[in-house]
């Protein structure tokens, strides 16, 4: 894979930018939703869409091309709005978010939106249908690699180290995992509604290559993914320290943000701070 | 008399009628799979020689998968080789998969619409000795209200080994359901298997009720038929394999034939066939139903034999519902 560019690396964070945007607006349209995963979680998806993935948004369904699952699809206003940014549907359509008849359901279905590689929502199962997907791919002699997204609350589930146990024994190298770690869930941190830590040994024990890396650092996590492909005989995990409600200060760090949207005057201050930070990207590169 | 079209095991009758555990179908069906389509991949949990994926893990290993003693694992896994070209079949027992990994079934291979064979396995309390634990009596129920899913239960191990291999050409989720022990041959491979459809095996002449089975109690129903003929209440009985699509069309014209009807299955009589069929009646042809099945509770270690008379499910217990079906006509 080759190494961003400085002027990738502004166009990138400009679409960062503007999918943070996108998420605050489609959440306030939506009037439900989760809006500091999605944050945090705005560089990576940049990154994968805009950078690492071999897709074609024209055709959604290519065989040869790598699949990204989203495990944790509470946050899918991220998924959504990149897959608009990228080509996979138009821009309008972000505001249907959580409508009836529209193809953006609440938490992604397979089928229902191009892109979407599976229905997720229920924590906990999609490192085992990337697993799914990656053995495949070694059984048909396949290039394609298979990324999963996940977060670290998801981990509290027992399906999460039983795939975790199965990826380590099969060698899975062609799969990588990238861990949105923010430390927060619904009730409150990780580490005080069930420790987590120490992840990364955890991993290591189950034969898995760990990684960490500032998860807004979009250098960073390209240079982690290539060094995943080149690792022989391991699956990958990345675990990327992210920051939850990341752009907007007020959301920021703050557990409660978790599970809710902005309302009108929140998402207006948002909307503010965003822009005013899309102009400083803009500056800065110049 | 039997159905002579269906050219059914001419021993049906006989007390030395060839017995095989109907789960062998099964294994005989994926090993001829495996042969015709290099997409079929099988899964265990743990139970390769029991649900009878042996056979195929040592002839194709590269197309079986081991994952351990996790059933939410092997229902996640199947899901991301269904959407990637393969035809899974995982394979466990009933009451662990799809009974401890529902939610897995639900989300990623119907919602999904996931290309996956589920087998469930040790149905029913004819399990015997290793109790309620492992006898599975709820999975037709909650399989059958599962939107994208079909269900098959067959009622013999030749049967099992069709229902198999037309399970793999049907694009999307299928239920498979097998009993442990040792049943009788009911069907011959010259018997017709057609998804959607259930067929008459018996028939009486001017039948006063119709008893509709699924699964190992089909040998039961039809020796509850042939006493019942010789006193005088001549019935009609179908094998129901395919419980979701059922056969809408069957069950009505027979109940505007015999103005009764009586369901049978090892399973708990709601949410099964009985609840499948009554669901069609009501709808339909509203007439007076019977169901032997387990009645809201859980079975208990015992053989076979001992379990299916002590949760009423033998040979007289079919002959009384019969009698109080017709008993109840107006």
């Amino acid at each position: 894979m080759v190494p961003i560019h400085d002027e990738k690396l502004k166009y990138l964070e400009e679409t960062a930018n503007k999918i943070r945007e996108k998420i605050i607006e489609m959440l306030l349209e939506a009037g439900s939703g989760h809006s500091a995963g999605p944050l945090g979680m705005a560089d990576i998806f940049t990154a994968f869409y805009f950078h690492i993935l071999k897709h074609d948004p024209k055709n959604p369904f290519w065989p040869d091309r790598d699949r990204l699952v989203l495990s944790n699809g509470h946050i899918c206003p991220v998924l959504y709005a990149t897959l608009a940014y990228a080509g996979y549907f138009p821009l309008e359509e972000l505001y249907t978010l959580r409508k009836i008849n529209s193809r953006l359901q609440g938490h992604p279905h397979r089928g229902s939106l191009p892109g979407v590689e599976t229905t997720s929502g229920p924590l906990g199962s999609g490192l085992s249908q990337a697993i799914g997907m990656a053995l495949a791919a070694r059984m048909d002699r396949k290039k394609y690699r298979v990324y999963c997204l996940m977060s670290d609350g998801e981990h509290d589930e027992g399906n999460v180290w039983e795939a975790v146990m199965f990826a380590g024994k099969n060698k899975l190298s062609n799969l990588t995992v990238v861990m949105d770690r923010n430390n927060i869930q619904i009730d409150g941190f990780t580490e005080n509604v069930m420790p987590l830590e120490p992840l990364r040994e955890k991993y290591e024990s189950f034969n898995w290559h760990v990684l960490e890396i500032d998860g807004h650092n979009m250098e960073e996590l390209v240079f982690a993914v290539s060094e995943a492909e080149a690792i022989y005989e391991k699956p990958t995990l990345i675990i990327a320290h992210t920051i939850p409600g990341k752009g907007v200060s007020f959301m920021e760090r703050d557990f409660t943000w978790h599970g809710k949207p902005p309302n009108k005057e929140e998402a207006k201050e948002a909307l503010s701070e965003l822009r005013t930070l899309g102009r400083r990207i803009k500056s800065e590169h110049e | 008399m039997l159905n002579p079209k269906l050219k059914l095991n001419p021993k049906i009758f006989d007390e030395d009628i060839e017995e095989v555990p109907i789960r062998n179908g099964f294994g005989e069906g994926l090993l001829f799979l495996g042969s015709k389509n290099d997409d079929v991949v099988a899964l265990s949990a743990d139970l390769a020689e029991s649900t009878r994926v042996e056979e195929f893990a040592k002839k194709y290993p590269e197309r079986f998968i081991e994952v351990g003693v996790a059933e939410q694992n092997m229902a996640t896994i199947a899901a991301g080789l269904g959407v990637s070209g393969k035809i899974p079949f995982i394979a466990s027992y009933a009451t662990f998969s799809p009974g401890r990994n529902y939610e897995q079934i639900r989300t990623t291979i119907a919602y999904n619409n996931s290309n996956v064979k589920i087998a469930g396995h040790h149905a029913g309390v004819s399990v015997g000795p290793d109790g309620a634990t492992h006898q599975a009596t709820e999975d037709v129920a909650i399989m059958r209200v599962m939107p994208n899913m079909k269900v098959f239960v067959p009622c013999d191990a030749i049967e099992a080994k069709k229902a198999t291999i037309a399970a793999a050409s049907i694009n999307g989720p299928v239920y498979l359901r097998f009993g442990r022990e040792k049943s009788a041959v009911i069907t011959t491979e010259d018997t017709p298997f057609n998804p959607g459809t259930m067929e008459v095996f018996w028939e009486s002449r001017k039948p006063q009720a119709a008893i509709i089975v699924s699964g190992l109690l089909l040998r039961n129903a039809l020796l509850a038929a042939k006493e019942l003929e010789k006193e005088k209440i001549n019935v009609l009985v179908l094998n129901s394999p395919s419980i979701k699509p059922i056969d809408e069309k069957k069950i009505k014209e027979v109940a505007e034939k015999t103005g009764a009807i009586i369901t049978v299955e090892e399973h708990q009589i709601s949410g099964g066939l009985g609840g499948a069929v009554a669901e069609v009646l009501a709808k339909r042809k509203p007439v007076p139903v019977e169901f032997v099945g387990m009645k809201d509770t859980f079975g208990e270690s015992g053989s076979p034999a001992d379990l299916i008379e002590k949760y009423g499910m033998g040979i007289k217990d079919i002959k009384e519902a019969v009698r109080q079906a017709i008993a109840r006509k107006s």
